[in-house]
């Protein structure tokens, strides 16, 4: 994984509650069996007028300029401010890579369902959870503000805004480690084989059904 | 030793390690795997030169882009083809035991893994869908993972996981004649909301619990997650074991007696303490339909449609009625005004047998009304369908205008071809009415398969206890 300390980006606000993942990246976008090139056809139904496939010239679909991803000022975005319950539903980690591939490389809301919370780290994705009154200021900001930008320091585990304010957040400690160090989960978890193998071991044991064959 | 609940022991009995930082490494029984979340994985397994772990664990399926026309000539979707044929071929090359689409037993991957045994009690069980929190029925630990831990499990049997909180939801009461899990579970969503359990392990307990079958247990589970929970759970009892008793991967002869006995423990202790406790009181307990774009925007079915200027929460007003507008309801319009044009009976969350067959009673002789444009029976497996059709419930369908499919996941998120058009609503058992979930522009109705088939039969919802008194 890819190395992450320090951030200084464009703000999108996204003032909707329960932002699910069918909406952050469609179903019929989820046959690919890769995992990059999902970025056009991130928010697919509310960024175009038009039905999107798979294989279509997306750039010469109709936009909905309505929606906050066309509108020119917050075109080179890559922090996304959200709200409640932000990433529920569907567990398809199609919609972190969409948001990366789309540019997007933070995300902050008051809070974020499991799963994509979950799936963010596993990309270098970087979602903030932050008191409700401080997205509230956020989002207050980013619309009086053109260009509005955050920095972002994880190692200090602060948010500078451009007024020179500070904000604190919080993050798991191993989460923090990994991505200031580019660690691989699988990497890290494989140093423990020996363990993995005692537990299994003992398992089979006690518990010797759960290792017949299925057939 | 310390009182605890059952997510306190199936956390325990899976401990590999705990690590000072507060994650541990959870080791996992059950890898089941789908044609959708599965490929990336199996490419980043290749790219890194590594195996899986242990093969005899895994179980695969393709359910989500199969067709449910029409099997013999194949997928004619060539990128859904490919992604099927790729999870073959990474079966096939990997030695994983893998259902292929024409394969008898094949079907949705959380119905097709209880049906055969290969989903125990005291198990954890994972699959890339949100949805594996069905196998929490059967005192197993069982939640959804990305891509990403798909690969982690295949390379390593294991998980980085942080303990979840204990949430109990307790449902005592018995349930009147035509109210089912399905209500039980929309009931509870509108009650905590679809984020009520985000960060928690769900137990659902209670004698509405105790009396549910096992299919009625899965369905609650199954929508554990639309409550913002990954893992829903049922404590085990005679029902669970009847239910697995003879399945094909169930164990036998003494392993069978081993397995029974220590499956006796998979229950809260007496006085194990809970983070929280939500309680429903089932016997008063109507009929439920959703009316907007989150599960949890749901109402009885004598109900009205509600006005969101009476709610206070500028936000949430917002959002209702972003999802009035979106659905095509106003404000005060009686749920059994609402007019679907589709019907779908199907999905992980409703095409078991118990299911098909409660939807067949509630047709009872009567035709599909004339407003209803399609009415689709998808069975949850090849199994169910064989078992329908031995009970004639197939002729049941038909007869009165159904189409009878093959098994899949088909309009519950419309991958394949069966999905709405703009514009289109439908009355359905699945679980997620998000915009655009069955079909773009579609707008989904959620409820129970008895409700689905009222309102085939009425061209309008209906309340199927009253139905029944006709």
């Amino acid at each position: 994984m890819k190395k992450f300390d320090k951030h200084h980006g464009v703000v999108v606000p996204l003032d909707r509650h329960n932002v699910d993942t069918d909406a952050i990246i469609p179903k019929q976008f989820l046959k690919s069996i890769k995992r990059s090139g999902f970025g056009p056809n991130l928010f697919d139904e509310w960024r175009y007028l038009d039905h999107g496939e798979p294989g279509m010239d997306h750039s010469s679909r109709e936009k909905n300029m309505e929606f906050v991803l066309n509108h020119p000022r917050y075109e080179d975005g890559t922090i996304l401010l959200g709200r409640h319950n932000f990433g529920c539903g569907s567990s398809r980690e199609h919609a972190v890579w969409a948001l990366m591939d789309h540019g997007f490389r933070v995300v902050v809301a008051p809070s974020f369902a499991d799963i994509f919370f979950n799936n963010c780290f596993k990309n270098g994705l970087l979602p903030i959870v932050l008191d409700e009154e401080v997205i509230d200021h956020l989002f207050a900001e980013v619309n009086d503000h053109h260009g509005y930008r955050l920095r972002l320091d994880l190692p200090a585990q602060e948010i500078h805004l451009p007024d020179g304010e500070v904000i604190h957040f919080d993050i798991d400690p191993f989460r923090k480690d990994c991505y200031i160090r580019g660690l691989d989960d699988i990497g890290l978890t494989l140093e423990h084989a020996a363990d993995i193998r005692n537990f299994e071991e003992k398992r089979r044991q006690s518990a010797p059904w759960l290792f017949d064959n299925l057939h | 030793m310390s009182s605890k609940t059952l997510y306190d022991k199936l956390w325990d009995a899976h401990l590999v390690r705990q690590d000072d930082n507060g994650t541990a490494l959870i080791y996992i029984d059950r890898h089941l795997i789908h044609e959708v979340t599965s490929p990336q994985a199996f490419e980043g397994l290749r790219l890194a030169g590594r195996k899986p772990w242990r093969t005899d664990s895994i179980l695969a399926v393709p359910d989500h882009n199969v067709p449910t026309t029409d099997r013999a000539s194949g997928i004619t979707d060539p990128v859904s083809r490919l992604q099927v044929e790729t999870l073959d071929q990474n079966c096939a090359d990997l030695g994983i035991t893998e259902f292929l689409m024409n394969d008898p037993r094949q079907g949705i991957v959380h119905v097709i893994g209880p049906e055969q045994g290969a989903t125990l009690p005291g198990m954890t069980v994972v699959c890339g869908d949100s949805h594996t929190s069905t196998h929490g029925a059967f005192g197993a630990l069982a939640f959804g993972i990305g891509t990403s831990d798909v690969e982690h499990v295949l390379a390593t049997q294991c998980l980085i996981l942080k303990k979840s909180g204990n949430l109990e939801i307790r449902v005592d009461g018995q349930l009147a004649a035509g109210v089912s899990a399905k209500d039980v579970v929309l009931a509870i969503i509108g009650k905590i909301g679809t984020a009520g359990g985000t960060g928690q392990a769900i137990e659902f307990t209670g004698s509405t619990l105790r009396e549910m079958s096992l299919e009625g247990r899965m369905t609650v589970c199954n929508m554990a997650i639309e409550a913002g929970a990954r893992a829903g759970m049922v404590a085990v009892d005679d029902t669970t074991i009847n239910y697995l008793s003879g399945r094909p991967w169930a164990p036998q002869g003494e392993h069978w007696e081993r397995a029974v006995e220590s499956w006796q423990d998979l229950h809260s202790d007496p006085d194990a303490a809970f983070d929280r406790t939500v309680t429903l009181d089932a016997s008063r307990l109507q009929p439920q339909v959703t009316w907007g774009t989150s599960p949890e925007m749901v109402a009885p079915v004598d109900g009205v449609v509600p006005d969101p200027d009476k709610e206070t929460d500028s936000v949430k007003r917002e959002g209702m009625q972003h999802a009035l507008a979106y659905m095509d309801l106003k404000p005060g319009t009686a749920i059994t005004d609402i007019q679907p044009d589709h019907v779908f009976i199907g999905s992980c969350t409703n095409a078991r047998i118990e299911d098909l067959r409660a939807a067949a009673t509630a047709i009872r002789g009567r035709k599909v009304a004339a407003n209803i444009k399609q009415a689709l029976v998808v069975p949850g497996s090849g199994l169910v369908k064989a078992q329908a059709e031995a009970e004639g419930l197939d002729k049941l369908f038909t007869d009165a205008g159904f189409e009878w499919r093959e098994p899949g996941c088909s309009m519950c998120l419309a991958m394949n071809a069966d999905r709405l058009a703009p514009g289109d609503r439908c009355a359905s058992t699945s679980n997620r009415n998000f915009e655009g979930r069955q079909g773009p522009g579609g707008r989904t109705h959620l409820v129970s398969p008895a409700m689905a088939a009222a309102a085939a039969v009425t061209g309008h919802f209906s309340d199927v206890r009253l139905e029944r008194d006709r």
